[in-house]
């Protein structure tokens, strides 16, 4: 069994390791930035090194510093949370050459998913469903240009390094492609250091639902079922629940068995996220594979009673998955908040700042995933992610409920928040009716 | 008459589009701020020529700096 981990990340997901390793008994060891050096996750460990500067590339982005972060207290194993380095397969080489563990999966496999053009061909080959679009990267807006139109507008222009939303931009008409591509191609280079572009027929009113796999070193890939995830500002989630309501039988079956065919397809170890669009009538298609843990785990965690965390630690030491598939099971509904410091007042803009006021609830069936306590500061450098609200119940709209309480019962102050917003998303009849799709947002559904 | 520009979030300067003596469009990007992993634009309020940049690529900027000078 692993001795000591060292959590390469900050904030709420740093927390949530540590508590799974306390858990199991085994250390922790945080590392922190210049701007992170009173924050929360600092405290939580039993040991805490810094490893840099604030802006995030001189520390949590630099793998050599964390390298060295972990052979200075002996770590035996790095988690590296969501985000940063998480999906960076060098790094996850660097690791395992450095004779520590890595908590998560394989680098090829990480490297394969992180492609998302080759991802888009291995899963196709696979059996899994991808929406119509390029299997290799255009070159430039007149070749988009010509699979847009063999696939038909509008398009999603992404990028092939991608996620996260970053460098996507949705093109309605012809005229407005070679803009959009000149943006989307210069936001994916700052972002990924590659400005390669691919091209997907854009599927309108479509739902994002996620499958959770896990796989273990003797081949075995489960599934955890599905999270609902449509609520999104920029391409980015802000309410995800599981289980997802008005899916019909047949998609969640279509979904499961698909998620664990292209998991096993590339040898797929540890926790996992197959991530689909499934159309108004049921269709669905691969969108990407997320190598790591999720943001949003909570959900499923509260949905099927088990930890994920705990078990990524266990298959990480060598040993099996701990649960059958049909042992897995969604006892319960689970909705999930994510708090972030936006203004949603004026187009969900960062909000720096000092927590001057925190107040949070507490109860039967609430869970809080927070990386902050009043008096945190919250720094430019890094994701906006305060806290996350996690509500389960015996039924969806018990659960649904339960969160509508609970972010009556929060407040924050000292930066602007989201609560205000979702507070509008979960009153909705559109969410409290389990009609959602991922453009929403946009078309102003939850104005105030 | 001069008009200054100022910053409407806290943030990074990320990138200066523009120099003294360019001339902006209304809503033309003055320069980008980079604040919690976004790019935040802080625009031109209206049309005229950059008379002066008040700030350097990687400098914190507070809400409500001025950033750079219309003519």
């Amino acid at each position: 069994m692993i001795r000591a981990v060292l959590v390469a990340n900050r904030g709420e997901i740093a927390r949530r390791v540590f508590r799974a390793c306390r858990q199991l008994g085994i250390r922790t060891v945080a590392v922190y930035s210049e701007a992170d050096r009173n924050a929360v996750h600092v405290r939580d460990a039993d040991e805490a090194v810094p490893i840099g500067g604030a802006p995030a590339r001189e520390s949590y982005l630099s793998a050599e510093r964390i390298l060295e972060a972990a052979r200075q207290v002996r770590a035996d194993a790095i988690h590296p949370g969501y985000g940063f380095l998480s999906e960076n397969w060098r790094f996850a080489q660097a690791v395992r050459d450095a004779t520590i563990v890595f908590i998560g999966p394989k680098p090829d496999a990480i490297r394969k998913m992180g492609d998302k053009i080759e991802a888009r061909r291995l899963m196709a080959a696979a059996g899994v469903p991808v929406l119509p679009g390029s299997f290799t990267p255009v070159a430039d807006a007149a070749e988009a240009q010509r699979v847009a139109g063999h696939v038909g507008f509008p398009v999603i222009l992404k990028a092939a390094a991608g996620g996260g939303g970053i460098g996507m931009a949705r093109v309605g008409k012809e005229a407005e492609l070679p803009t959009a591509f000149t943006t989307a191609s210069r936001r994916a280079q700052a972002a990924f250091g590659s400005g390669e572009l691919y091209v997907e027929r854009y599927l309108e009113r479509s739902r994002h639902v996620e499958i959770q796999v896990f796989g273990d070193d003797s081949g075995r890939v489960v599934h955890l079922h599905e999270r609902e995830c449509s609520i999104q500002r920029r391409h980015q989630k802000l309410v995800e629940e599981s289980p997802a309501p008005n899916l019909s039988e047949s998609s969640k079956a279509g979904l499961t068995r698909a998620a664990v065919a292209g998991a096993l397809a590339i040898g797929y170890t540890n926790a996992g996220t197959m991530e689909f669009l499934v159309s108004e009538s049921g269709e669905f298609y691969f969108l990407e594979m997320n190598t790591r843990l999720q943001v949003e785990h909570p959900v499923t965690e509260e949905s099927t009673g088990l930890d994920l965390v705990v078990a990524q630690l266990r298959v990480a030491s060598g040993e099996q998955l701990p649960w059958s598939q049909t042992e897995i099971v969604q006892g319960r509904a689970a909705v999930e908040c994510r708090v972030y410091a936006e203004d949603p007042a004026k187009g969900f803009l960062p909000s720096p700042g000092t927590v001057s006021k925190l107040v949070l609830p507490s109860g039967d069936g609430i869970r809080i995933e927070s990386g902050i306590d009043a008096g945190s500061t919250v720094s430019v450098h890094y994701d906006p992610l305060l806290l996350k609200l996690v509500t389960h119940a015996p039924t969806r709209a018990q659960a649904v409920q339960r969160m509508a309480d609970a972010l009556d019962g929060s407040a924050i102050e000292g930066v602007r928040t989201t609560i205000p917003f979702l507070r509008r998303v979960i009153a909705s009849n559109e969410f409290r009716q389990g009609r959602v799709h991922t453009q929403m947002l946009e078309q102003g559904a939850f104005n105030a | 008459m001069p008009e200054e520009i100022k910053a409407h979030i806290t943030g990074v300067v990320f990138q200066i589009p523009t120099k003294p003596g360019d001339r902006v469009a209304a809503g033309d990007a003055v320069i980008v701020l980079e604040s919690m992993k976004m790019e935040i634009p802080v625009e031109a309020p209206r049309a005229g020529a950059v008379k002066e940049i008040k700030v350097q690529e990687g400098q914190t900027v507070q809400e409500g700096d001025v950033v750079a000078v219309l003519e």
